[in-house]
């Protein structure tokens, strides 16, 4: 299974996280919105001129910047 | 008395439920963070009266912005007799991680899965009384926005707090190696209460978010939209207005004129003149205010803030702001006190500082109100609300020029993560309690500011008794006259500059004290402002009037939010800074092309 990063994806692809890789505040606050291992994700889509990305896992929808998507690992089924 | 807590993550419902239950009004929209503040309210539950308190939401305890401080505080200093847990029902997969950290309190707990309506829709089945079963607590499905749900809630809370608290454990920032156990207890409870189905039907929110967030349209039609709504508040309020202004007219005509014929002159003409003109003058404003704020609500309340700092977070990014400071910006266009509390979402200090900073440039209504009246009295029907608009793009450049300035003061690394919330439309009732709160806070100011300030503006313009009212010798007419040197390169004139030192205090009291100055109200002040003064003297007015501080509460929010009164000295003094050189760029480039 090859493991990438989230900002990696492209939209419409979907994947499984496999670890966070953050600073602690940053950390919980992924967790409580539900950045778990093991839990599917699935980009949305990107914003123009770099802009943040939306992603989706299970009913919740996020938006985060492509920097802190470098640090969340997934995997491509 | 008997305390119960509200408390959630953000954007769950839980001011809307603070509302229903309390008859209050705390402000709410589909926005993660409108709250910022303790509100509570008390009811009669059973025989008891009881105090609700509305906390700000969180997403867990162990937060560390300003807002997840407050509410911990709050638990650690007042232990509730209840904890009324809110939870979205359609995210209750993640949610009820914070339900867990929070039974392990061992508080007094109520919970309700709230939305339950969006819930259905998205086919998101919940068996409350298996969970209730399983989680020990009483568990409701609930709509707090339609209603649905609330006897059983209110007799279940009675119920609850006829036990006592078990008292609180002190672990409050609970160890993190019980995440462990929170993760296998919540897969348990889920496995068994709660059904999702595995891929959710494409609703609403996704079809409109094709469009909305179209790399390449999105930007204009969020700028369409805005466009549209200025024109829409412009097209509908001005004739309200002018009917306003008419009616008030009439009364001092029929009514107060010759029933204060009696009284000495002077004391009439401090009544009628003074007061009466002056806030005649801005309570013709309530229409444009009240539809304003319905506007405001139903863009708040629909989820497209959000949307609006997915789009522009990129542009932020580049002043060393986010997407969220955007949004603060455009609440700030409604007023900046709470778009400035507002910030409290932010971790870090210096990214808020830096928000604060530029907030204050924000057009809000107040100043909303000056520039309607002076395009009205100016300019043509037709070149108003371009004037207007251009206004605006006046503020943001402001804004943008500011955050350029200052970046390099204020850096940060915050990392901009936000919930984006499916599209909700606000129902009838909400809108209808929102246009209160805002009528309600224009009187409350109304009465606090406005009249005090008509008040002494009458008699400035009025003292020595020797002087003829609103001439050089008076007092307004000897403090003009001192600061010309300093607004005559400004093209603004003596009975401007006096207006301008009132607004200091608020911005609704320019036009009211003008009213006071020309001695005239409605139409006839616009037509004496037409006389006085050509375009280019009211635009650079009307500059200087946007971009110097908003009023004396933000003044005082900014000095509260950031604690520090050398912060707070530099806004005011580059705001005024800011404001003299902008509007004298425009004065003299003008004259200097011949206008």
């Amino acid at each position: 299974m090859p493991s990438l990063t989230l900002n990696h994806l492209h939209p419409g692809d979907t994947a499984t996280i496999v670890s966070v890789h953050t600073e602690e505040a940053l950390h919980q606050r992924l967790l409580a919105l539900g950045f778990r291992s093991g839990k599917q994700i699935e980009l949305i889509r990107k914003a123009s001129f770099s802009g943040p990305l939306q992603v989706r896992i299970g009913t919740t929808d996020v938006l985060l910047r492509r920097s802190e998507a470098a640090k969340i690992k997934v995997c491509r089924p | 008395m008997k305390r119960i807590a509200l408390l959630g993550m953000p954007n769950t419902g839980k001011s809307t439920l603070f509302n229903r239950l309390t008859g209050g009004a705390a402000r709410v929209g589909n926005w993660p963070g409108i709250t910022v503040e303790l509100l509570s309210g008390k009811i009669l539950l059973g025989s008891d009266i009881v105090e609700i308190i509305d906390l700000p939401g969180i997403y867990d305890l162990h937060g560390f912005s300003d807002d997840e401080q407050v509410v911990r505080h709050f638990l650690h200093d007042n232990v509730p007799d209840l904890a009324l847990v809110i939870l979205n029902a359609t995210q209750i997969e993640r949610q009820m991680s914070l339900l867990l950290q929070l039974k392990q309190l061992n508080m007094n707990i109520v919970v309700l899965l709230n939305m339950a309506d969006e819930a259905k829709k998205y086919g998101i089945t919940i068996d409350s009384r298996k969970m209730t079963e399983m989680l020990g607590m009483p568990i409701f499905l609930i709509s707090g926005k339609y209603g649905s749900g609330y006897p059983e809630t209110l007799q279940a809370i009675t119920k609850a707090l006829r036990y006592p608290t078990p008292g609180m454990a002190e672990q409050l920032r609970s160890q993190l190696e019980q995440d462990e156990h929170i993760e296998s207890e919540m897969t348990r409870v889920l496995r068994h209460a709660v059904q999702i189905p595995a891929q959710l039907p494409e609703n609403l929110t996704d079809k409109l978010d094709r469009v909305m967030l179209h790399p390449w349209l999105g930007l204009p039609i969020f700028f369409g939209i805005m466009y549209l709504l200025f024109q829409g508040i412009f097209f509908v309020g001005q004739p309200l207005q002018v009917w306003v202004g008419e009616a008030l007219n009439w009364l001092r005509a029929s009514a107060l004129d010759p029933a204060f014929a009696g009284l000495p002159a002077w004391f009439s003409g401090l009544l009628l003149d003074g007061v009466y003109n002056g806030v005649a003058t801005v309570a013709t404003f309530v229409p444009i205010i009240i539809l304003f704020f319905l506007f405001m609500a139903m863009v708040e309340d629909s989820g497209y803030l959000s949307r609006a700092a997915f789009l522009m977070d990129a542009l932020m990014a580049k002043m060393g702001l986010d997407g969220r400071g955007f949004v603060m910006l455009l609440m700030g266009f409604g007023c900046n006190v709470p778009a400035l509390m507002g910030t409290r979402v932010m971790r870090s200090r210096s990214l808020r500082l830096l928000t604060m900073l530029v907030i204050p440039f924000s057009l809000c209504s107040a100043r909303l109100q000056v520039f309607v009246f002076i395009t009205a009295a100016l300019f043509s029907a037709k070149a108003a609300p371009v004037v207007l608009f251009s206004l605006y793009l006046f503020s943001f450049t402001a804004a943008i020029l500011t955050a350029l300035l200052f970046r390099k003061n204020f850096r940060n690394n915050e990392p901009f993560v936000l919930e984006l919330p499916p599209y909700r439309f606000p129902t009838a009732r909400q809108m209808m309690l929102r246009g209160w709160l805002e009528v309600n806070h224009f009187l409350r100011r109304a009465t606090q500011f406005i009249v005090a300030g008509v008040v002494l503006v009458w008699l400035l313009t009025n003292l020595p008794p020797s002087a003829a009212p609103a001439s050089a010798d008076t007092l307004a007419g000897m403090i003009g006259g001192f600061l010309d040197p300093v607004f005559a390169p400004l093209g603004i004139n003596e009975q401007l500059t006096i207006a301008l030192i009132f607004g200091f205090v608020a911005k609704e009291i320019v036009i009211g004290s003008l009213a006071v100055i020309y001695g005239m109200t409605g139409d006839a002040l616009g037509g004496a402002l037409g006389q006085h003064l050509d375009w280019v003297q009211a635009y650079s007015f009307m500059l200087f009037t946007l971009i110097y501080t908003p009023c004396l509460s933000a003044i005082a929010t900014l000095r509260s939010e950031s604690k520090d009164l050398r912060y707070t000295l530099l806004t005011i003094s580059w705001s005024l800074g800011l404001a003299w050189i902008v509007s004298f760029i425009f004065y003299q480039g003008a004259r200097a092309l011949g206008y």
